[in-house]
């Protein structure tokens, strides 16, 4: 029969109606303001003591809170008000001191029913929640660099063991040229090099006195070097942010060479600037013998003492790289003291020089990378420019008593200084030098103002386009608002489900949604105004016109949906947001639009004999 | 009623070929002189919010700031009479924030401050970002030309394209002219504006290709102002929701959508002129035919003895 859909259809689209309204009802509920409580250590278990305290610290300021949770070591305080937050927070970790970390969150209401069904509210980008949003760049070069200055003295090692004499090793870029005595001894290397060290290209060279070869590092394994200290980079980065204790902090990937990290809620950032960005690597070497040549070393001065400086051996030992772990602890006499545990090849590394350098001293040198404005003339016009400046520092500098292998402590040292030497050699566990290219913070404030800001002009935007099609298709217009809603629910369902996030754009997304989606409808409601226009009986005028408007809607919403994707493949944050709205109310409103408007109007029309259609525009 | 127009709107066609010349002249010329506002997204550099608990002058702030040392420093109103938005060339450094917030604060040492945002973007990566919106922009244009063209027919597929430069340049053109903001969530409008443009282009389309086959009698210009005026209807509704959302978007949506809203709100106004007039008029021009949109037809072999 014509405008009939079979029963199963229609249970079928009550059925999707019902899930997206489960899904869309966890935004309802507004999240409590909330403190999270956790060990600084990790591993550390969260005990009653503990929880007391904090119950007595909330009781003291007369801070009302409920709902305590404890989900293992991390334990939850709900407050009953929005403004009691921040004191709260301080008031707890004054108390509980460095040994836990009090950080502000918010805490979802969702009711137990829904979250066993595996439903949850939307995530909101920083720009609604407030927060730090932080770009940072990995300086590949400077990575590649310090690795080739590695391989030049394992060249010289392995040379001198194999024994192929050599005049000297040169850096030249990222390539390593090896000045060998005759042909002969240069080829017995070519064949060690290429049996030995894979990963170098060998370009053999004669120039002056000395058979050259230069070595140069095949791209692939830049790449896996790149790959690596992202890696690296990644984890120390999550590990820091850790420290700065905040509920739902993302860090992650950019592109070939950036790392995003986000944290919403955070509002002091120049905390997590110190804490993120503590841009420091570390060095180990040997303190230069008295009257060693002034080509092999260099001077640098002591951190903690300005005037104090030392004179070291260029050679590098290990990197911040090579260190997997720093503890300050005590020795079995009581004194402070800083275990070091270094990786198998820094390891190896520190067992080769310190074999024979027993009695000598050893510096750890703290690198850090700091950016510098100069303003330079150009065309006449005062350009800023930022340059990377490097400082070296002492931090320590000890007597080798024995050879020293992967996990070896520094001793003498004071209990202050033994926690911030163990601190400074964990931060230099970074693979490769990063420093910020972008910093967005929003406070809290301005993102409560923006989420209201967002809800009007949807609500104002939904009133005006709901009107205008009452007004002009009557009760087809209806029917179409309803779909236009149930769109609006079944998005909003839709990007809880799969953890989408939510931004200012995004809600302009929605926002345009609302406005574009009811072109299917005009489409369709405008065929069959035309096809009662030609004569049709009603019946037919509906059929014919959905059929005939399906088309031209599909291709018209492919087109957007393709611009959309586009648009979500090179945007950034917020603009991602709004291509994800977009793309997604595109695809909803298919089905809102097109079946959900046929089956109410099947409904109120289908099956019967009918004169007239409430559609307007008829004389 | 709408449905029922009969305007001869191809007949317009010269004089709106006249009007599109001069706009995109007018685009391309200010664009090349005046430059645009490109906002922190694509110039990198430090911005900040302010929040005063009573107003305080531009002049004061600007003055208190270069006093201070900065450089190249622009103080604007932003949104409210009570919020100011900074921007400087200085690379943020840590505590840049509390430091310029320290200045402002103790020239008006009786009003109330309260940073609401901050933001540092590195040169370098907005000069990619720059590139990247240019990118996105004609790889969206192309995909689009490869989809109508395998969809309806190569001359479409060279209308709708031209129609979709139009309306960016235009849109561009007229945010240089007024010298507004030009930023990340702008180019953002343009991509959406080429999605909803061709919307439109595409529903004209798909009626003169319908009307081409169906009609078997008039020629290309009565075919083509047929379908405009089937589909006027729809297309002025359509618009009508858009710019209505869009107007809500401009006037309760905040200052930091402001520019996204007014783009597409032009786009939507524009985008709705060229498939009318620059999309169907090329289609004219190029002289699109029935024998173009006709279905292959199989040839009839005679293959009796």
């Amino acid at each position: 029969m014509l405008n009939k859909y079979p029963l199963w259809k229609n249970l079928l689209i009550v059925l999707a109606l019902i899930f997206a309204c489960l899904y869309a009802a966890p935004n309802l509920y507004p999240p409590d303001a909330a403190i999270q409580v956790t060990p600084a250590r990790s591993g550390a278990e969260m005990s009653e003591a503990v929880l007391t305290k904090v119950r007595s610290a909330l009781q003291e300021r007369n801070i009302e809170f409920f709902g305590e949770e404890v989900t293992g070591s991390t334990a939850l305080f709900r407050l009953t008000s929005n403004e009691n937050q921040l004191p709260a927070k301080d008031a707890v970790q004054r108390l509980l001191g460095d040994e836990f970390i009090v950080a502000l969150n918010l805490a979802p209401t969702t009711p137990d029913w829904l979250l066993n069904m595996g439903a949850g509210p939307m995530t909101l980008g920083l720009d609604l929640s407030g927060g730090v949003h932080f770009l940072m760049e990995v300086d590949m070069d400077d990575y590649v660099k310090s690795k080739i200055a590695n391989y030049r003295e394992e060249f010289r090692n392995r040379l001198r063991e194999e024994q192929l004499k050599y005049r000297r090793i040169q850096i030249e870029d990222h390539k390593l040229r090896i000045s060998f005595v005759d042909a002969e001894v240069r080829a017995q290397a070519n064949s060690f090099i290429s049996r030995t060290y894979p990963e170098f290209l060998q370009e053999n060279e004669d120039k002056g006195e000395y058979a050259d070869v230069v070595l140069a590092i095949t791209e692939a394994k830049i790449k896996e070097f790149e790959d690596y200290a992202i890696k690296q980079n990644l984890t120390t980065l999550r590990n820091r942010v850790n420290e700065l204790g905040v509920a739902e902090p993302l860090v992650q990937r950019q592109g070939r060479n950036r790392i995003v990290v986000e944290l919403p809620g955070v509002q002091d950032t120049a905390e997590a600037k110190k804490i993120l960005g503590k841009a420091a690597n570390l060095e180990f070497r040997l303190e230069a013998e008295p009257g060693a040549s002034r080509f092999q070393t260099e001077e640098y001065a002591f951190r903690n003492e300005q005037f104090r400086t030392a004179r070291l051996e260029k050679a590098i030992i290990a990197t911040g790289d090579s260190v997997t772990n720093a503890q300050p602890s005590f020795d079995e006499n009581g004194f402070p003291q800083v275990n070091i545990d270094l990786d198998a090849k820094g390891g190896a590394m520190m067992t080769q020089v310190t074999r024979k350098a027993v009695k000598r001293r050893m510096a750890v040198l703290f690198v850090e990378r700091k950016p510098k404005t100069t303003y330079e003339l150009v065309d006449g016009v005062e350009m800023p420019k930022t340059i990377q400046i490097v400082e070296k520092s002492i931090i320590s500098l000890a007597t080798i008593q024995s050879t020293l292998g992967n996990s070896f402590r520094i001793t003498g040292l004071e209990s202050a200084e033994a926690s911030e030497l163990a601190l400074l050699l964990r931060a230099g566990a970074l693979a490769a030098p990063m420093y910020f290219v972008e910093e967005r913070t929003v406070g809290p404030s301005l993102g409560k103002e923006n989420i209201e800001m967002g809800i009007n002009s949807v609500v104002l935007g939904l009133a005006l386009v709901l009107v205008l099609m009452a007004v002009y298709y009557r009760l087809f217009g209806l029917v179409a608002n309803v779909a236009l809603l149930a769109n609006i629910v079944i998005l909003i369902a839709l990007m809880s489900m799969i953890g989408a996030t939510l931004t200012l754009p995004g809600i302009a997304g929605i926002v345009l949604t609302v406005g574009m989606a009811v072109d299917a409808n005009v489409l369709i409601f405008a065929r069959i105004r035309e096809e009662l226009g030609n004569g049709r009986s009603p019946q037919q005028a509906i059929h014919e016109g959905y059929n005939r408007a399906f088309i031209t809607i599909f291709d018209a919403n492919l087109t957007t949906l393709i611009v959309a994707v586009i648009l979500f493949a090179v945007g950034t944050g917020p603009v991602k947001g709004f291509a994800v709205t977009l793309s997604f109310g595109i695809i909803t409103s298919m089905f809102t639009a097109i079946v959900l408007t046929r089956a109410i109007i099947n409904w109120i029309y289908g099956g019967r004999r009918i004169e007239t259609l409430s559609i307007g525009g008829q004389s | 009623m709408i449905g029922a127009t009969n305007f001869n709107f191809m007949r317009l066609r010269h004089a709106a070929s006249i009007l599109s010349i001069i706009l995109i002249v007018i685009s391309i010329g200010s664009i090349a002189v005046r430059g645009l506002n490109l906002g922190l997204d694509f110039t990198g550099g430090t911005l900040l919010e302010v929040q005063y608990e009573t107003p305080e002058s531009i002049e004061r702030i600007s003055t208190a700031l270069e006093n201070a040392g900065y450089r190249d420093v622009t103080v604007q109103h932003f949104g409210a009479e009570t919020d100011v938005l900074v921007r400087m060339s200085e690379a943020f450094r840590d505590n840049l924030g509390a430091e310029v917030l320290n200045v402002l604060q103790t020239q008006s040492a009786d009003n109330k401050l309260t940073l609401m945002r901050s933001e540092f973007v590195g040169a370098q990566v907005g000069e990619e970002l720059r590139d990247q919106g240019g990118l996105a922009l004609l790889l969206a244009l192309f995909v689009v030309m490869i989809y109508v063209a395998a969809r309806f027919q190569f001359k479409f597929s060279v209308g709708a394209v031209v129609a979709l430069f139009h309306d960016v340049i235009i849109i561009i053109g007229l945010f240089s002219l007024f010298q507004w903001e030009f930023d990340l969530t702008v180019m953002a409008a343009l991509l959406a504006v080429i999605g909803y443009s061709l919307n439109d282009t595409i529903v004209v389309a798909d009626h003169i290709r319908e009307n081409f086959r169906m009609l078997r009698r008039g020629d290309s210009e009565e075919v083509i102002n047929y379908s405009i005026n089937q589909t006027l209807g729809r297309t002025i509704m359509t618009s009508l929701t858009t710019a209505l959302v869009l107007f809500a978007l401009m006037i309760v949506g905040g200052d930091l959508i402001h520019n996204f809203a007014v783009a597409l709100m032009i786009g939507v106004v524009v985008g709705t002129y060229s498939s009318v007039f620059v999309a169907s008029s090329l289609l004219l021009m190029m002289k699109i035919s029935r024998e173009d949109l006709m279905p292959p037809e199989v040839e009839e072999v005679d293959d009796r003895p």
